[in-house]
């Protein structure tokens, strides 16, 4: 009898414990390849199969970045605070749950091995971007982009990007969209501020100074 | 909040009106140095430091560029004389260019001078090697070691052209007319540091690292300044943080709120005084007896001055 109940608990238990992971944790792999049949697109379309996105058009890398960080941008999308027309309606087809698994999987996601190597950009003002970049704009309290974003660029915790190796078609939509005000779900609103001191040739020369950059290992909490 | 860090704040509180009643208009012993009577502000002569790209390309210049590198990245360039994980221009902005962030240009036309905190006077390289005992937990370098050469090297370079002898504009931390409107608060800085400081810093005050190397810096425990840095004073740490943070957003916090950061900032333990002689209570006496000193106070069933176990690394 005793032993028959506990068989009998064993096996709701297991039905149970399989009910629940799979209401609460979606496929991330799933979604990045084939969308999740309820409005998303799959992601590898335009962020590529190994997240390492497509720089020339603008659509970022998302490997290797911190989960919270993703998942942020994922939420600002859905509410609007990081307006963007593309993204809106994505995010706001994804559940919370699916944003929680897709920002866990990028996060996992080794870097692409061409974004540790990336070619430089010959065709702007260098100097002036490692200038932005290492050192800033003090007269107007910019300070150099590495002193948050870390050495190079490589990114710091959950509230400070990896800027290395980014597309700097999108470095440079994002400063512009903070610039406009189209953008404004960071912290202290630190990136309005920092934005709205530079000119399209400082946007521009510091968006392919950190493109150039090495991505590398991020730090801070995971 | 829970029930026993209430009781403490609130007999905190207790202790810091009577300190602050007592030694009111009292000159500080522990605090930066500054004149006792501070011209107005508008006297004050301003200055602008050369650009980089006028660093001469000869050993002079070579030595200019040393210091620079030694200040934006002190535990690399000057790692054996470094006991924490600061730099130079956390506390020195723009790699000690900016105005009201105590740049190197004022600094270096400000000296020698006496200095209440060792009652003697001071030369430029006595000024840095304290930097580096104090603020830098480390170990002074000798007063002909390269590293003192290149910083001072650094700093007259950046002077090029300014007056000796006189406090130019933005040479501090603006402490003038600068007044906490209510008594520092442990309880109202935690708030203010929980909503506008742990985001680089950290929620424990532990900074945050790449690499094993800070970005953001430690502002307590024992990878920060010890109990003798300047910074370990409140009032000076008030007029650091109104005029320079957030990082970039300087000037944004009220008074208040500045105050209150510093206060729940220093409420903290850090590495001991490496004037530490006989008891806590000694020290206190001895280089501590300011009103904007926690060194000997007891904060939440704590008392401050015990020191930080070694570091790690």
């Amino acid at each position: 009898m005793h032993t028959r109940n506990r068989l009998l608990i064993f096996g709701a238990s297991l039905v149970l414990c399989a009910a629940a992971s799979g209401a609460t944790t979606p496929d991330a792999a799933h979604i990045v390849a084939a969308g999740n049949g309820h409005g998303a697109p799959p992601c590898a379309s335009c962020h590529g199969a190994d997240g390492g996105g497509q720089a020339a058009a603008g659509f970022p890398l998302l490997a290797h970045h911190d989960t919270a960080y993703l998942r942020r941008q994922l939420d600002s999308f859905a509410d609007g605070s990081r307006a963007n027309t593309t993204m809106a309606p994505i995010a706001k087809s994804l559940t919370a749950a699916e944003r929680q698994a897709l920002a866990t999987y990028y996060a996992r996601m080794p870097l692409p091995a061409a974004t540790q190597r990336p070619a430089a950009d010959s065709n702007t003002d260098r100097a002036r971007g490692e200038q932005l970049a290492t050192r800033g704009m003090w007269d107007q309290q910019v300070p150099g982009c590495v002193q948050c974003h870390g050495p190079h660029g490589v990114g710091v915790g959950t509230n400070f990007p990896p800027l290395a190796g980014q597309s700097a078609v999108y470095i440079a939509n994002q400063l512009r969209d903070w610039r406009s005000g189209t953008r404004k779900n960071e912290p202290l609103g630190l990136m309005q501020h920092v934005a709205s001191a530079l000119s399209d040739a400082d946007i521009q020369a510091v968006s392919a100074w950190f493109a150039a950059q090495p991505a590398g290992d991020q730090g801070g909490k995971p | 909040m829970k029930p026993a860090p209430r009781i403490a704040v609130i007999a905190l509180a207790i202790v810091i009106v009577p300190l602050a009643a007592r030694s009111s208009g009292q000159a500080s012993h522990t605090a930066v140095d500054h004149p006792a009577t501070e011209p107005a502000v508008a006297a004050l002569p301003t200055f602008t430091p050369p650009p980089d790209s006028a660093i001469p390309d000869d050993p002079f210049g070579a030595l200019v560029r040393k210091g620079r590198d030694i200040f934006t990245d002190t535990t690399r360039h000057a790692q054996p004389y470094v006991g924490n994980g600061l730099n130079c221009q956390n506390c020195h902005l723009d790699a000690g260019r900016r105005a009201n962030s105590a740049p190197m240009w004022a600094a270096y036309v400000r000296y020698p001078r006496y200095r209440a905190k060792d009652d003697k006077v001071n030369s430029f390289a006595d000024r840095l090697r304290g930097c580096f005992q104090y603020s830098m937990n480390g170990k002074a370098p000798a007063e002909d070691s390269e590293v003192i050469r290149a910083l001072t090297a650094y700093s007259y370079w950046l002077a090029s052209g300014a007056p000796t002898g006189k406090d130019l504009a933005g040479w501090g931390y603006p402490k003038e007319g600068f007044k906490p409107p209510l008594p520092p608060s442990y309880a109202r800085g935690q708030k203010v540091y929980a909503s506008h400081c742990a985001l680089c810093h950290g929620t424990n005050g532990e900074g945050q690292q790449v690499a094993g190397k800070f970005v953001f810096p430690p502002l307590w425990g024992p990878e920060s300044f010890n109990w003798g840095a300047g910074m370990g004073n409140i009032d000076n740490a008030a007029a650091f943080i109104k005029a320079n943070m957030p990082f970039s957003r300087g000037g944004t916090l009220t008074d208040q709120d500045a105050w209150d950061a510093a206060m729940f900032m220093n409420a903290h333990e850090r590495p001991q005084d490496p004037r530490f002689k006989d008891s806590i209570a000694a020290t206190r006496k001895r280089h501590h007896d300011s009103k904007w000193s926690l060194y000997g106070i007891e904060i939440n069933g704590h008392l401050l001055g015990t020191g930080t176990p070694p570091r790690d690394q």
